[in-house]
């Protein structure tokens, strides 16, 4: 413990870090951009470059979930790939701000994890971790859940082995698979979708993580263990105080699972509210058009069809106007000829980049 | 009593096996329904409950190790399960039809995408010259609101939502009487699915069409059908007009699908979680198949399989039914 916490102490500690102490945000992150190149290879340049995750600004508290929604394609998985270092920004900053329990009262250490190199990975994976949406390619079939669950404990030197058997034991009973002594040497093949998709949060937080990026961990699932992966997810973020990255294309999960949303499109963020402040005042023309779009499990419920043009545009260097510009039902020539709107503050809290708002 | 025209599809005690090398997997017990010509049907429940088993019996679309072992479907009068493969093969796509949930597995990608339909055309006689064959799949084209240039383009050109579109025109091709939709938008985002649903109902609407959706999206089948099967272990547990299935379920495993499933509109109820996981159907337990997950379970639910009850049209096999009045005696 001791030793990885000194290795996050030396990470970029920056100047703002006792500014920052003062109960600031877990993460901020500020004009976040990934491009990625189109054709060209080793000895052709690319001819164009998808703009998956354009300006993206948001911060996120500690224990706080936040959802990303969006339709496929917009960017949401890349912003979450970025943030646990799977991908390298092409521009903008990401910075992690931990609560260090190895070093008491000093300076909190700020995280950048474009600047991390080698060994100081393994103390920014302690902090960061990820569930992936498919419980059934992300685990090695010939390994039990024991080693599955252990790994990231034997990775970060974390106890011996009884140790690390007592902490699996205790995860595997948290996230509801027990008794846990029936479940440790099985594989990942004998366990139902919602059994490995637990798994695969079980080994997420067996190291305690502060933030873990979850992209669409309950879209596999079935409705019923969904709603038991949903809950379990909410009880351990409060009582380990994580935060989410939630990532989802689904708005009613996501209005079970995050205090607040952030909309994108075409790898903008084009809204960004409290859960119900966004679902019952959407202001964005798409995000209206999202929400009129998912159906309602009510037979006699009336729903108007989505006010919306046209189908998802490719990102391959898009115009400098507005992205939702071409499928927009209230866009004017004044959204023609002026750059992307910026995200302004339409009331405390609820952001839109909307020139017609 | 003769007033009552007879239903397209009759489904009557319809049992499936599958073989494997373990065991024998009871997929489909004793399930019976009834479609009208011009209405829709959703099949719902958790995935292994059987519902895309039945469809796969109505389409005769089984694999070697399964084998129906009880039961008819009737389609306007004539047992599909007696017929032959030649006249079965005839009768598919013709008189019923199947949109399929992975929809780039349907289109062959090495063809153009108006030529697959074409051939599906006159390979049923349904149109007699090639002209006529194509002047019908650009009509198609334009009823699922895919621009009929895009005929000659290869399948790999289409995005997700236009090949689901070219597959719905595929099972329309044909003039089926029966559309299968098996997950028909699972794989796609809600402002397509909505786009397609709605087309699919106009399109059921204007052609007098029967449609069954089989779906674990229970918000998609409140809004496109008109009764609706919960499907439990490979059985029917309940059935009735969807109005009254989302109103007041009479079976708890109704109530409980229902009440796990959130909703962006309406209060934010929470969100009651289902214990356990549906049984192995390879030996289900004795007595209703819910029982070991269901709240309400007693004795008798471990032993006997629950009766009938009904309430107007909608009916549910259960002991402890959640409408009180209706509890068999027993």
């Amino acid at each position: 413990m001791e030793r990885e916490s000194d290795t996050l102490g030396a990470l970029n500690t920056t100047a703002t870090g006792s500014d920052a102490s003062a109960g600031g945000p877990l993460v901020s992150v500020q004009g976040l951009t990934k491009l990625f190149p189109v054709g060209g290879n080793l000895f052709r340049k690319p001819s164009g470059f998808i703009h998956a995750v354009d300006d993206v600004s948001f911060q996120l508290a500690q224990g706080e979930s936040l959802g990303l929604v969006g339709e496929s394609g917009c960017g949401k998985t890349t912003v979450g790939k970025l943030l646990v270092k799977l991908l390298e920004p092409s521009g903008g900053s990401i910075s992690f701000r931990f609560a260090d329990e190895g070093r008491d009262g000093d300076s909190e250490p700020v995280v950048d994890p474009s600047a991390i190199r080698g060994r100081q990975l393994r103390s920014f994976r302690r902090q960061v971790q990820m569930i992936f949406q498919d419980p059934y390619e992300s685990m090695n079939p010939r390994r039990t859940i024991y080693d599955i669950i252990s790994e990231p404990l034997s990775v970060q030197g974390i106890g011996d082995v009884q140790d690390r058997v007592d902490r699996v034991v205790e995860i595997l009973t948290l996230v509801g698979l027990t008794p846990a002594g029936t479940f440790l040497f099985r594989h990942p093949h004998e366990l139902s979708g919602g059994q490995r998709q637990r798994v695969a949060i079980a080994r997420a937080l067996v190291i305690r993580p502060s933030f873990v990026v979850a992209d669409e961990p309950t879209s596999m699932l079935d409705v019923s263990s969904r709603t038991g992966v949903m809950t379990l997810m909410q009880d351990l973020a409060q009582d380990l105080g994580v935060a989410y990255l939630y990532v989802t294309h689904d708005l009613a999960v996501a209005r079970y699972m995050c205090h607040r949303i952030a909309v994108m499109y075409l790898g903008k963020v084009v809204e960004l509210a409290e859960t119900e402040e966004l679902l019952r005042n959407p202001l964005h023309p798409y995000t209206k058009a999202l929400l009129s779009a998912v159906p309602l499990p009510d037979p006699g419920a009336h729903r108007e069809p989505p006010d919306i043009r046209g189908d998802l545009a490719t990102p391959i260097d898009p115009p400098s106007r507005c992205r939702f510009y071409d499928r927009c039902p209230v866009a004017t020539a004044y959204c023609l000829n002026h750059p992307h709107p910026p995200m302004e503050d339409k009331s405390p809290g609820h952001m839109v980049a909307c020139y017609e708002v | 009593m003769t007033e009552r025209p007879r239903p397209l599809l009759e489904v009557d005690g319809l049992s499936l096996n599958y073989r494997t090398r373990q065991a024998e997997v009871l997929a489909v017990r004793e399930v019976s329904f009834q479609l009208a010509r011009g209405e829709s049907l959703g099949l719902v429940g958790e995935s292994g409950c059987g519902k895309t088993s039945v469809a796969n019996c109505l389409m005769r679309l089984l694999p070697d190790n399964a084998r129906i072992s009880a039961g008819r479907v009737m389609l306007d009068g004539q047992d599909i399960l007696l017929m032959s493969e030649e006249d079965m093969r005839l009768h598919r796509w013709k008189r019923i039809a199947m949109v399929f949930q992975a929809a780039m597995n349907v289109l062959d990608p090495v063809y153009r995408v108006g030529h697959q339909i074409v051939e599906a055309i006159e390979a049923h006689g349904v149109e007699d010259t090639d002209a006529g064959a194509r002047e019908r799949v650009a009509r198609l084209f334009r009823m699922v609101g895919l621009d009929p240039q895009l005929m000659e383009r290869y399948p790999h050109e289409f995005s997700g939502g236009m090949r689901q579109r070219a597959v719905i025109a595929m099972a329309l091709s044909c003039d089926p009487d029966l559309i299968i939709a098996d997950e028909p938008t699972t794989a796609l985002d809600v402002i397509v699915q909505d786009r397609i649903l709605r087309e699919l109902k106009g399109i059921q609407q204007e052609l007098g069409m029967s449609v069954i959706y089989i779906s674990h999206d229970i918000a998609v089948v409140a809004e496109v059908t008109d009764t609706v099967g919960v499907m439990y272990a490979g059985r029917l547990v309940e059935m009735g007009d969807t109005a009254d299935i989302f109103r007041t379920p009479i079976h708890p495993y109704t109530a409980a699908l229902m009440s796990a499933f959130p909703s962006v509109v309406g209060e934010r109820r929470p969100l009651a979680s289902l214990p356990g996981e549906p049984p192995n159907l390879a030996d289900p337990p004795p007595g209703c198949p819910f029982h070991p997950r269901c709240a309400h379970a007693t004795e008798v639910c471990r032993t006997q399989y629950p009766p009938q009850v009904s309430r107007g049209g909608q009916w549910a096999a259960c002991w402890h039914p959640l409408d009180a009045t209706l509890a068999p005696a027993g």
